[in-house]
């Protein structure tokens, strides 16, 4: 089947959407950027199209009277055990690449003893990986990086002390391996893994095996590639192949809600205001001048200042009871007043409701300067994702803009990737 | 870098200004006396009756900054206490001197012998000169030029001035020069600058045409360079516009459009543009080659009326002369209101059918970007053309991102393409 594919590579993830020729969409895929846009590319895109064959398992197993009432669950069933095959695979590669990054003065005669910590080391991960992908667990991030770095401190740890090596030696190994293998997309034929994990199953394979290895017999046929975002000129795309993310959020907004008039988008490291037309055409836009000041990154700097996780910050300022006033939006600035607002005794869920705000209220300035905000408006991006965030917002737009429409959607983070597999649709279909 | 490919009315200038820069280092040996002046409201033919040199350190910071030496005397300037916010012109200037004070020639410049200052609407001027006549201990003229801000001038206004070249200026460059003040020689020398005038709007309005034998902008400051410094009333500057006409006119009959520093020519023309506020100078190629890679030419623009509105009509008069020189003053874009400069720039996208306005809006500099961005949008609601707003700086590095003035070029070059293929469909 034809597929037109958005990708949208930013300066944090990068995210990718595949389309089908109604421009419905049929999977979605999101990975770090690691500074290697090419791998980037093709690992959100490797990601969207796996979530494409669990889409068409979805619609196969529709019709199957004897998955009825249970097409979640073995959906759920199906991608965690592929996800398990596929995070073995890359971790035989990952342990593969560090025994063969043992070489230099520094291993000459331990590099046996090297070797056999990591092999134990690697062989408790191994039989520990399942439970990270039992049914109802919770993973903290579904990059292979963090996943194969959380326990590989603990472990690592452990196993090097029983055989009295320095942990650095190792360390500085995965360091080294994790960077090659994390550059390297997850080799070999997605169908193969499925069917693996179709075997490896919980299910009842007899009901389930034909829809789902018909619905991977469906050729996904690359048909028209859009790039867009920050690192569009590093894709190995013709010119006419790559579009501006400015025109990309703003139609991929229009897909989302095509009553969207006005979009903020707060991305990583820059703030968009942007209009569009009832068609989904740019009218105006307006970007943060000169610096990235109140943009994600910002609340990424105050989450390490802190010493709290990005996504802790949101539900923590939830909590305050009072708004410290917080002026500064250059990061650097807002840190010195975070630290003296901590020192003066203000509670961390307050400083941080008035962190979320200074925020926002340099993106209603971003929106004065595109024109204002016209009713419906979309918000969307990584930022949107945080409820203290949009609480300001929702607080300002009331206060300036009145009643307007404020939609976000919880799959916001990809509209970029969405415009894009608008305009790959658009192109190879008109 | 590669070297840049020149045509000869450009190799004229360069000889030009390199004899002018000789001309003001060598002005001790000469004993011909200096005058610093700025470019808005240059009164160069009134010099030219004295036989003072004219040496302008917007020009001087220009050259700095082209030369990607204005970064380090920005930082001079700093350090003797000038703030981060104050216009980098002023800067550079200040900074030059504290590096000993170097000519693009390489030889030191004179101290001025007057300081002629023409207040066209930019208040800078004022703080500048001031510091100036501290640095150097010379008179200072000042020609005060009133504000249009009703969006027109008066006789009131005009008599001001007349009244300030006959009471303050000439008497004050008679006893400067030690020479008399003679009125036919001015007239001699306006002659001059209107033939030369007519030339430059004649290459300026050649943007109207499909495809545009010039660009505006980036070729344009170019364009200006003579008439707006240390030429206009001089037979070289009838000589300079002479053969940038025919080299324009060349281009015209072969359906070319204007030459890159490349040595090609931007004849695939996808987007025109209008362009308001100045033009970065420490980036000036990479800026450029950021529209020309894009196929987008500039058909028109404010800068290069900074120096004077001749496109509007205005010529320098011999038979009125003092009047003529104060309605020059007065016109410069500089001196217009924000809704004069919205009806030049909603003129110009209209006139010379362009795809929308970019106005590149210069960090240190408040006189030209007050406003912009309300200019924009009544330029926008007034043409339903779509308009870009970018930042850079005039001759500051630091202020110079090159990743996002790249990305919203390309996003307004699409965005302008998009709307083109009109409202059925946005692919």
């Amino acid at each position: 089947m034809q597929c037109f594919i958005g990708i949208d590579l930013g300066s944090t993830t990068t995210k990718a959407v595949v389309m089908d020729e109604n421009l419905q969409v049929l999977g979605r895929g999101i990975t770090n950027s690691r500074s290697n846009y090419d791998t980037a590319a093709k690992v959100s895109k490797q990601e969207a199209l796996i979530d494409t064959r669990l889409t068409l398992f979805r619609r196969a197993l529709a019709d199957v009277p004897g998955a009825a009432g249970q097409v979640d669950a073995i959906l759920a069933d199906l991608e965690r055990n592929f996800r398990h095959i596929q995070f073995l695979e890359q971790f035989d590669d990952l342990e593969a690449t560090c025994i063969g990054n043992i070489s230099g003065p520094r291993f000459e005669g331990i590099a046996g003893a090297v070797r056999d910590v990591l092999e134990e080391t690697f062989r408790r991960l191994r039989d520990r990986s399942a439970g990270l992908f039992a049914p109802g667990a919770r993973r903290k991030s579904d990059f292979f990086r963090d996943l194969a770095g959380a326990d590989f401190m603990q472990v690592g740890e452990a196993v090097s002390k029983d055989a009295g090596l320095p942990f650095e030696l190792v360390l500085n190994l995965y360091d080294k391996s994790i960077i090659e293998v994390e550059n390297r997309p997850p080799a070999g034929e997605m169908e193969a893994k499925f069917l693996r994990a179709l075997e490896a199953g919980t299910m009842d394979a007899t009901t389930i095996a034909a829809p789902v290895q018909a619905a991977l017999a469906i050729p996904l046929e690359e048909t028209y590639v859009v790039g867009t975002g920050y690192g569009r000129v590093r894709l190995p795309f013709p010119k006419e192949h790559i579009r501006s993310e400015i025109l990309c959020h703003g139609l991929g907004a229009h897909m989302m809600y095509p009553g969207t008039r006005t979009v903020l988008d707060i991305g990583g490291q820059d703030t968009k205001g942007i209009q569009v037309d009832a068609q989904g055409i740019v009218e105006n836009f307006q970007m943060n001048d000169r610096c990235a000041a109140g943009c994600g990154r910002y609340l990424g700097y105050i989450a390490d200042e802190m010493n709290m996780g990005l996504h802790e910050l949101g539900p923590l300022a939830m909590a305050s009871t009072k708004q410290v006033r917080i002026n500064s939006t250059c990061t650097v600035f807002a840190g010195a007043e975070l630290r003296d607002r901590l020192a003066l005794g203000e509670k961390r869920e307050d400083i941080l409701a008035g962190l979320h705000r200074a925020i926002i209220l340099r993106a209603m300035s971003i929106l004065s300067r595109a024109g204002g905000v016209k009713d419906q408006f979309t918000f969307t991006g990584g930022v949107a994702k945080n409820e203290a965030a949009v609480r300001e917002l929702r607080k300002l737009i009331a206060e300036n803009y009145g009643d307007v429409q404020i939609n976000i959607d919880p799959e916001s983070i990809y509209t970029g990737a969405l415009g894009g597999a608008t305009f790959a649709a658009r192109a190879a279909l008109n | 870098m590669s070297d840049v490919v020149k045509e000869p009315s450009m190799l004229l200038q360069k000889e030009l200004i390199a004899r002018n820069y000789d001309a003001i280092t060598s002005s001790r040996e000469t004993g011909r006396k200096v005058s610093s002046t700025f470019v808005p409201g240059n009164l160069n033919e009134l010099l030219l009756c004295f036989g003072i040199v004219n040496n302008l350190p917007e020009i001087n910071a220009i050259q700095n900054g082209m030369r990607k030496l204005s970064g380090d005397y920005i930082m001079t300037a700093e350090k003797s206490g000038h703030s981060e916010d104050v216009c980098t012109y002023v800067k550079a200037d200040i900074g030059m001197m504290g590096k000993g004070n170097i000519a693009p020639n390489g030889k030191p410049f004179p101290n001025p012998d007057v300081l002629l200052l023409s207040y066209t609407g930019c208040y800078t001027f004022m703080k500048w000169f001031e510091l100036l006549r501290e640095e150097y201990k010379c008179p200072t003229l000042m020609l005060h030029v009133p504000y249009e801000g009703d969006g027109q001038s008066t006789k009131n206004m005009r008599d001001y001035i007349v009244k300030q070249l006959k009471e303050v200026i000439i008497p004050g460059l008679e006893e400067v020069s030690g020479v008399k003040f003679d009125i036919d020689r001015l007239r001699e020398a306006l002659r001059n600058s209107a033939r030369a005038e007519d030339d430059l709007v004649w290459v300026l309005e050649q943007g109207k045409r499909t495809p545009s034998p010039i660009d505006a902008y980036f070729g344009g400051v170019y364009y200006i360079g003579p008439i707006f410094t240390a030429f206009r009333g001089t037979t070289d500057a009838i000589d300079y516009y002479t053969a940038l006409r025919a080299e324009v006119q060349a281009r015209v009959d072969a359906g070319q459009g204007p030459l890159m520093p490349d040595g090609t020519t931007l004849s695939e023309q996808k987007y025109r543009l209008v362009v308001e506020g100045p033009p970065n100078w420490t980036h000036f190629r990479e800026f450029w080659k950021m529209f020309s890679d894009e196929g987008a030419v500039v058909v028109a623009s404010t800068y290069t009326k900074v120096g004077g509105m001749y496109d509007l009509g205005f010529r320098h008069d011999p038979d009125n002369p003092l009047e003529s020189l104060a309605d020059y003053c007065l016109g410069c874009y500089t001196n217009r209101n924000l809704p004069n400069r919205v009806e030049i720039l909603t003129k110009y996208i209209e006139e010379y059918q362009a795809d929308g306005l970019l106005t590149n809006s210069i960090k240190s500099c408040n006189s030209f970007s007050a406003g912009q961005l309300m200019m924009m949008r009544e330029v926008e609601k007034r043409t339903g053309k779509p308009g870009a707003f970018i930042e850079t700086d005039l001759v500051d590095p630091r202020y110079f991102s090159a990743a996002n003035v790249k990305n919203r070029l390309e996003s307004y070059f699409q965005m302008i393409e998009q709307k083109r293929r009109g409202a059925t469909r946005a692919a």
